[in-house]
């Protein structure tokens, strides 16, 4: 999993049926620190997160598969699975 | 997932029988921004997305699964078209 930052949210339409009724959310992968890095992500959400919340994204289809409760493999991969509180880190000094 | 926006179509007619049906759009992968994230690369479209559209699009594994009937040999798929993307206002800190 990885932390990311939730910076906004998609309205669709025509989608694939696996994405029905989900709310589609974007992403930004971040650091532990909260600071964002890396390129914006569409990941579904399964906890209720918002704009502005650090939460944990699952990218592996597996997981989705489980959260979601899907009965069959289905082109979704990534899921917000938590919302983080607080991370406590320390970077390693190099 | 990934956002992308579509730049151009692919004509293949000698392709795996798996694909025959199945438009391949090349496709910019970009940024809530529309700032290009990366290469450009071709995409399997599920969804009946034209060229110019936004659009959201799976990688890896889950690419081969977006028909009921068969796996198909993509590893990008387009699976939604974006109407709006509502964006926070301070997203670029």
């Amino acid at each position: 999993m990885i932390l990311c930052k939730v910076v906004g949210s998609i309205v669709s339409t025509v989608k694939h049926d696996a994405y029905r009724n989900q709310k589609i959310l974007l992403v930004r992968p971040a650091n532990p620190d909260g600071s964002v890095k890396g390129g914006t992500m569409v990941a579904v959400d399964t906890v209720g997160a918002g704009e502005g919340n650090f939460v944990l994204v699952a990218s592996e289809g597996r997981a989705a598969m489980e959260l979601l409760g899907f009965t069959a493999r289905q082109p979704l991969r990534s899921v917000i699975i938590g919302i983080v509180d607080r991370v406590n880190y320390e970077r390693a000094a190099h | 997932m990934k956002l992308g926006r579509i730049t151009g179509k692919v004509w293949a007619t000698a392709k795996d029988p798996k694909l025959i049906g199945l438009t391949l759009y090349v496709m910019q992968p970009v940024d809530e921004y529309d700032a290009p994230l990366g290469p450009e690369i071709i995409a399997v479209d599920t969804v009946g997305s034209r060229e110019g559209d936004l659009v959201y699009w799976v990688g890896g594994a889950e690419a081969t699964f977006p028909m009921r009937e068969r796996q198909i040999p993509s590893d990008a798929t387009i699976v939604g078209l974006v109407d709006r993307l509502d964006i926070q206002a301070d997203g670029m800190a």
